[in-house]
């Protein structure tokens, strides 16, 4: 048995003539948290959907737990373990904030043919789940539209625990945060990895990845530019690999040029 | 969307949470999307009291005819409100309603099938119609809005033109004397709870016509299917799995696939249900009538909207309840009836109708704000 948890061994994606993907590896061991880093476009999100079984790899393979998985859709990616947070949290804003967190996977209680959704015992477990994570859910009946940012991405985070993840996949879960939000999200994912879980944080911000990540991998136009540990990179050096780096370092050198000129004048 | 509203703070704290304001009984109230249609109801039925209270309109034959008519639009206002929830719409219910009429009427009348043979067949087609509908949104994700637009359309068409090929008219009399001692055309043309009407009749306590029997003969079954079909969408939506699994495809189709939610089987279901609702109105006017005319159920697919979104159903779906689209056939019915004992010319009462939905889409969005507002 290998030490990691899951495996993503040279992932290719293709759609038409567009590489998304090439030879993407990624390994996690359990309690790791990594951070997938990259610019928009970058094929973060690309990577990530093939993860949750939206997308199927056009190469490469998938180990988890040491057995080779095929993903057909989303639900078999759920069933084996990979919880994926989407950005949009897959939160309705309408309904509660229980009919959110069971969706599609409603306790029922009953007998056969006349089964009821057992409402009493969903508002106990999401108020007690959100409970755990500091959020107190004053009223678990109350609509996900009331809810701030912060506590939409806890939910939809603590849902994926809840119902079994192993893996957990998040795609930029701070990005639409403030400063107070984010910090918040940020702890209850050490948080989650501290107990056990694997995760991979997608986002571009590497001043939230950097504190929080155990590694590091950079994608750039569909490649991987390598796993590195926190120890082996700093932040500045992780900056400049995004490829915003080189093209913030010219920026800075056409300031200084444009600065220059104006003061001659 | 619980019927509830309690707040449960977590354990330990036993002081209410600061943050929480309290929220007023009526606050509550206002949340549900059903309280618009239910203000409306007791508006319309205090405006008609005063204006048409001494006309007969509230002796037992008055109300039972004016419940009657909103309990056959309420049928179909139901399963189009449990399908607006779900996130689509479904213009060809009219349309089904007369096929469903001639399903019915032609095999037992020209091919001499037994009356059951035929009502099970018209199910049958209907549940074909759902399911074609269902399955070429679900795989097309063209808007249902064009799909069941055409469907209108082709049913419409398909009945005009099966009827004249086979009968050389438009219409299909002679259903009346199948019924008796049918099997199951019995469930859509009995009049229940006659001996109650009889003994009010025998101490005078409503009209009489001059033989002695009561005018008002029992409850027609258009209510009591009305009333069922009103509890069951209910349970469906706020006590079973399936029903949260209504709100969610319709709340955000992406988010509830991501999550499990098998969207596509829902909404295929939906719209069975929709023409399946428009086969049993069907049932009940086609051997009420006794015929079956290929022009019934015209403009009805509009008005079971119209008063899914008095109801306080959204057009976008993901919110509202099958009780508030009761409430909206109600008034729609009560209104239709109404008009006719006050001195109110009756053209006037598509003016309402317009009226109403306009000031109900107002009042809806207004709601929808308020409940996703952050605090």
């Amino acid at each position: 048995m290998s030490d990691y948890l899951v495996q993503f061994n040279n992932i290719s994606k293709f759609f038409g003539k567009v590489i998304a993907l090439k030879d993407v590896t990624m390994r996690l061991k359990k309690g790791e948290i990594m951070c997938l880093l990259g610019d928009n476009g970058a094929g973060k999100s690309t990577l990530i959907k093939t993860l949750a079984g939206v997308h199927k790899p056009d190469e490469g393979e998938i180990i988890f737990e040491d057995n080779k998985i095929v993903f057909d859709s989303p639900k078999d990616a759920l069933d084996i373990g990979i919880g994926t947070v989407y950005q949009d949290l897959a939160l309705v804003p309408l309904m509660s904030v229980t009919r959110n967190f069971f969706m599609g996977r409603e306790p029922q209680k009953g007998i056969p043919f006349l089964k009821t959704f057992d409402v009493e015992k969903a508002n106990k477990i999401a108020a007690d789940r959100m409970g755990q994570i500091g959020i107190d859910v004053r009223d678990p009946s109350q609509a996900v539209g009331t809810m701030s940012g912060g506590e939409r991405q806890c939910l939809a985070i603590s849902r994926a625990i809840y119902f079994g993840a192993k893996v957990l996949v998040l795609d930029e879960p701070t990005s639409a945060l403030g400063v107070h939000q984010a910090s918040m999200v940020l702890k209850y994912i050490v948080k989650a990895a501290s107990e056990g879980l694997a995760v991979i944080l997608i986002t571009h911000n590497v001043h939230h990845a950097y504190p929080v990540g155990n590694s590091f991998t950079v994608l750039n136009r569909g490649k991987s530019m390598g796993t590195f540990q926190k120890k082996d990179i700093s932040r500045e050096k992780l900056l400049s690999m995004m490829a915003g780096g080189e093209e913030l370092d010219k920026l800075e050198v056409e300031l200084q040029e444009m600065d220059r000129i104006h003061n001659k004048n | 969307m619980s019927l509830k509203s309690k707040s449960i703070s977590s354990k330990g704290s036993l002081d209410e949470d600061e943050r929480l304001k309290k929220i007023s009984p009526l606050r509550v109230l206002l949340n549900r999307p059903e309280l618009g249609a239910l203000g409306g109801s007791i508006l319309v039925f205090i405006f008609f009291g005063i204006v048409a209270g001494d006309t007969g309109m509230f002796s037992a034959y008055g109300m039972l005819n004016f419940l009657d008519v909103s309990a056959n639009l309420g049928i179909i206002a139901i399963a189009a409100a449990m399908l607006m929830i779900g996130g689509e719409f479904d213009l060809s219910i009219g349309s089904m309603i007369g096929f469903a009429g001639i399903c019915i009427a032609i095999p037992a009348i020209y091919w001499g099938w037994p009356l059951w043979m035929s009502i099970v067949f018209a199910f049958a087609m209907a549940v074909l119609v759902g399911y074609f509908n269902g399955i070429m949104v679900v795989k097309t994700g063209l808007p249902s809005f064009i799909v069941t637009l055409a469907m209108l359309f082709i049913l419409r068409g398909l009945t005009l033109a099966i009827t004249r090929l086979i009968t050389g008219r438009t219409q299909v009399p002679g259903l009346r004397v199948l019924i008796e001692d049918d099997p199951l055309a019995w469930l859509f043309a009995t009049d229940t709870f006659k001996w109650l009407f009889t003994w009010l009749g025998s101490l005078k306590l409503i009209e009489l016509r001059t033989d002695g029997t009561p005018l008002a003969t029992g409850i027609p079954p258009s209510v009591i299917w009305f009333i069922a079909l009103t509890l069951f969408a209910t349970w469906i939506l706020m006590k079973t799995r399936y029903g949260n699994w209504i709100f969610a495809s319709g709340g955000d189709k992406v988010g509830a696939t991501n999550v499990g939610v098998p969207v596509g089987r829902v909404k295929i279901s939906l719209f069975i249900g929709t023409a399946v609702a428009s086969t049993i109105f069907a049932c009940i006017q086609v051997l009420d009538a006794g015929s079956a005319d290929t022009m019934r159920g015209t403009l009805k697919e509009l008005e079971a909207i119209a008063a899914a979104v008095v109801g306080g159903c959204l057009l976008t779906g993901g919110y509202g309840s099958a009780i508030g689209a009761a409430f909206g056939a109600i008034i729609f019915g009560t209104v239709s009836m109404g008009i006719f004992y006050t001195d109110v010319d009756t053209d006037w009462f598509k003016v309402f109708l317009g009226a109403m939905m306009l000031i109900a889409v107002v009042f809806n969005n207004y709601i929808r704000k308020k409940v996703t507002e952050s605090k």
